[in-house]
């Protein structure tokens, strides 16, 4: 146990490592969580007034000069600004509020919200619908006057000004996306687990995290200071000086071995009996590939096309995609980038698809049967693909979710349609652009003999097989427990996936989060696959453990593996091997990886 | 801005009004009675069957809910009353700038 204390500790879902020691910054998804409280005698109501006047000044000064901004360009919109401005001082917001404070004795915040709320009850009776729905600029005005009460810009993370820690309750995708990730320290959410996708961009962005804390929004005051162990998975409120100390020489200590691995990044992952397996990196955004070099992966092993999609109203066009895939491929050249073609649906969903009400999206209409039936849209995405191919010779199509052989076809078919009107319009394509497919589904790897005849790779997506073959939704933290990467059932799946593609002669990736696992990289070199993908701050690390490993030793491993019968007794074998054979890899991260257990009278 | 007014008698001043723009009294409208309502010290208010609404008021005027062909009485009551109402008359008599 570390020395000393704090307010409080929690202990949530570590999903991005390092130690991050700041202040925290309490980051609302939608609506304003808000202090209310009775003023502490009458002698307050003035002073409760005044400051209830400079919130709706500055809103008023703030809506001026927006509107002094724009009213040249946008007559339409500076018409709205003004009405706004008339509704801060509006008798049924701003008398009201006023006459609140004064007849109940309670602060601005609540007397304001009541007012909002008395508002909605009037306007909720009005019978035409459009005045109706005005309703919203009331809450939009009373928003921005809350704010100022607050004195904080609770409306998005991308308004943060100072290097924070970011304490919410959930963060979507795309709030994650819009992080700063220089003003950004941490980030402690109270749901989520270890292959949200809010965790795979935290960790991509290599900023500590910890999800699944369940109550750290509720414990935590904005300007606290916190430590986030994003290897420990804990999260400390108020640390008195002597943890706070253990915790600066904890971070210093990591940032060495950190160093010390990146040091040999560039080295290929050869094992000691000179076996090689190619590290590759999983990328989201175009910003992400200096981290792919910087930290020597062998390309890009799954470029994830969706954020393109998300945040917009109408789909990127073909010229957008075209130069974001050209810039990634002419970055990593000459290695190659794998790009897949759109995976949306599940939890990376665009705004104007929300509609469609999904009762369970996981098995709905998403991925590559979004992409069948929305035809357009992947032929868009095809063509730059392609495009880019015939200049730049590295890239190659991984289609996901694929289920067998009828969505294969289907999904070649429109990918040599679309090929042939390039070549009609002569525009060169890579003639030999490889296309493979992600096996994810449980019934790819079931049919993966037959699947491996018709593509020129695989690539088994283990976040997605693990969620579809143990039957858990990765993001419900009710069950996120159940989540086992290491369930032998999952196992043998990739055995049996990666058999077939070596028995086809076609190369065999690896690509989840399991590959990012430094725990699990030497049963996963026993796979003899031809490369792994991860994020890129997991390269340097698992090349390291490789280049320590051994493939005749690692075969045998995996086949002891294999017969073990749960998830908790590969799980302690697997520390055993590391703490064994591995010991300089993981010794830092023993105790606080909650997961290295006393077995056979080794240290704890 | 406050107009001259002739004497120093407060006084009050009616008069009806349809509502001809096709939107009717919403944000827009509403917004430019506020404005115009605003400029005089008179209070005035907008009758619609009974119900009062407050001139100087955008929500109030929102949600006294005036269609195209509503009926309105507009009452100023205060020493610039007048020239209020006939401030007002101006606006309802152009549709509000509308269609």
């Amino acid at each position: 146990m570390p020395p000393g204390n704090a307010r409080m500790i929690l202990k949530g879902i570590g999903v991005s490592p390092g130690v991050a020691i700041g202040k925290a910054f309490r980051v609302d998804r939608d609506r304003v969580s808000l202090v209310y409280y009775y003023l502490p005698s009458p002698a307050h109501t003035e002073k409760e007034k005044t400051r209830f006047d400079a919130a709706v000044d500055k809103a008023e000064a703030d809506l001026k000069a927006i509107k002094s901004k724009i009213a040249g360009e946008f007559p339409e919109h500076s018409f709205i600004l003004d009405t706004h401005i008339y509704m801060l001082r509006d008798r049924m917001l701003y008398n009201e509020t006023i006459r609140l404070i004064e007849e109940q004795g309670i602060n601005a915040e609540w007397a304001l919200r009541q007012a909002v709320e008395n508002a909605q009850l009037i306007f909720a009776k009005i019978e035409d619908e459009y005045i109706r729905s005005r309703i919203s600029d009331v809450d939009y005005v009373a928003e921005r006057v809350l704010e100022n009460l607050t004195g904080q810009n609770r409306r998005s993370v991308a308004g943060i000004k100072e290097r924070v820690i970011i304490v919410a309750q959930d963060l979507s995708p795309a709030d994650t996306l819009q992080l700063q990730v220089e003003k950004t320290l941490g980030f402690v959410t109270d749901m989520g687990g270890k292959t949200s996708h809010t965790a795979i961009i935290t960790r991509s962005l290599d900023i500590p995290a910890v999800v699944g804390l369940e109550n750290v929004y509720q414990a935590v005051r904005s300007g606290e200071l916190i430590v986030v162990d994003g290897y420990a998975g804990k999260v400390i409120i108020d640390p008195d000086e002597e943890l706070l100390n253990y915790y600066y020489e904890r971070q210093y200590q990591l940032e060495n071995y950190r160093k010390e691995v990146a040091r040999c990044a560039e080295l290929p992952a050869e094992t000691e009996d000179g076996y090689t397996i190619k590290i590759q990196a999983n990328i989201e955004l175009l910003e992400e590939v200096v981290a792919v070099i910087d930290n020597g992966a062998e390309g890009v092993g799954l470029y994830r096309t969706e954020y393109l999609y998300l945040n917009m109203d109408t789909p990127p066009d073909e010229e957008t995609l075209f130069w974001d895939y050209r810039e990634v491929a002419e970055i990593i050249y000459p290695e190659m980038v794998t790009i897949r073609t759109l995976d949306l649906g599940a939890d990376k969903i665009p705004s104007r698809m929300r509609e469609w009400g999904e009762t369970n999206p996981a098995l709905g209409l998403r991925s590559i049967r979004l992409c069948l039936q929305e035809d357009e849209l992947f032929r868009t995405q095809l063509r730059a693909i392609l495009r880019v191919s015939g200049i730049t010779k590295n890239v190659r199509i991984m289609f996901p979710m694929i289920s067998g052989l009828g969505e294969l076809h289907a999904a070649k078919d429109i990918l040599n349609q679309v090929k042939q009107s390039l070549i009609q319009e002569s525009i060169e394509v890579d003639p030999d652009l490889q296309v493979g497919i992600m096996i994810e589904v449980p019934a790819a790897v079931a049919v993966a003999d037959l699947l491996a005849n018709e593509v020129d790779f695989f690539s088994i997506g283990t976040n997605d097989l693990v969620q579809y073959a143990l039957a858990i939704d990765r993001v419900n933290e009710n069950v996120a427990h159940l989540y086992e990467p290491l369930h032998p059932a999952i196992l043998r799946m990739v055995k049996q996936a990666a058999d077939a593609g070596r028995f086809a002669g076609i190369p065999v990736s690896l690509c989840g989060e399991l590959a990012a696992e430094p725990l699990y990289a030497p049963i996963l070199l026993g796979f003899e696959l031809d490369s792994l993908s991860m994020n890129p701050m997991a390269v340097p690390r698992v090349k390291k453990i490789i280049r320590n490993a051994n493939l005749e030793e690692s075969k045998e491993h995996l086949k002891e593996v294999l017969q073990l019968s749960t998830a908790s007794k590969v799980n302690e074998y697997l520390c055993n091997l590391a703490w064994r054979r591995f010991r300089e890899d993981f010794e830092l991260f023993e105790d606080e990886m909650g997961r290295l257990p006393v077995v056979n009278g080794n240290p704890q | 801005m406050r107009s001259i007014h002739y004497g120093t008698e407060s006084q009050m001043v009616r008069k009806e009004f349809t509502v001809r723009n096709k939107l009717g009294l919403h944000a827009r409208a509403a917004a430019k009675i506020v404005q115009t309502s605003s400029q005089f010290q008179s209070r005035i208010l907008i009758i619609k069957n009974g119900r009062e609404a407050n001139a100087k008021s955008m929500l109030d005027i929102m949600t006294l809910s005036c269609p195209q062909g509503t009926q309105v009485e507009l009452c100023a009551e205060g020493k610039d009353a007048a020239e209020a109402l006939a401030a007002l008359a101006v606006l309802f008599d152009n549709k509000f700038g509308e269609e």
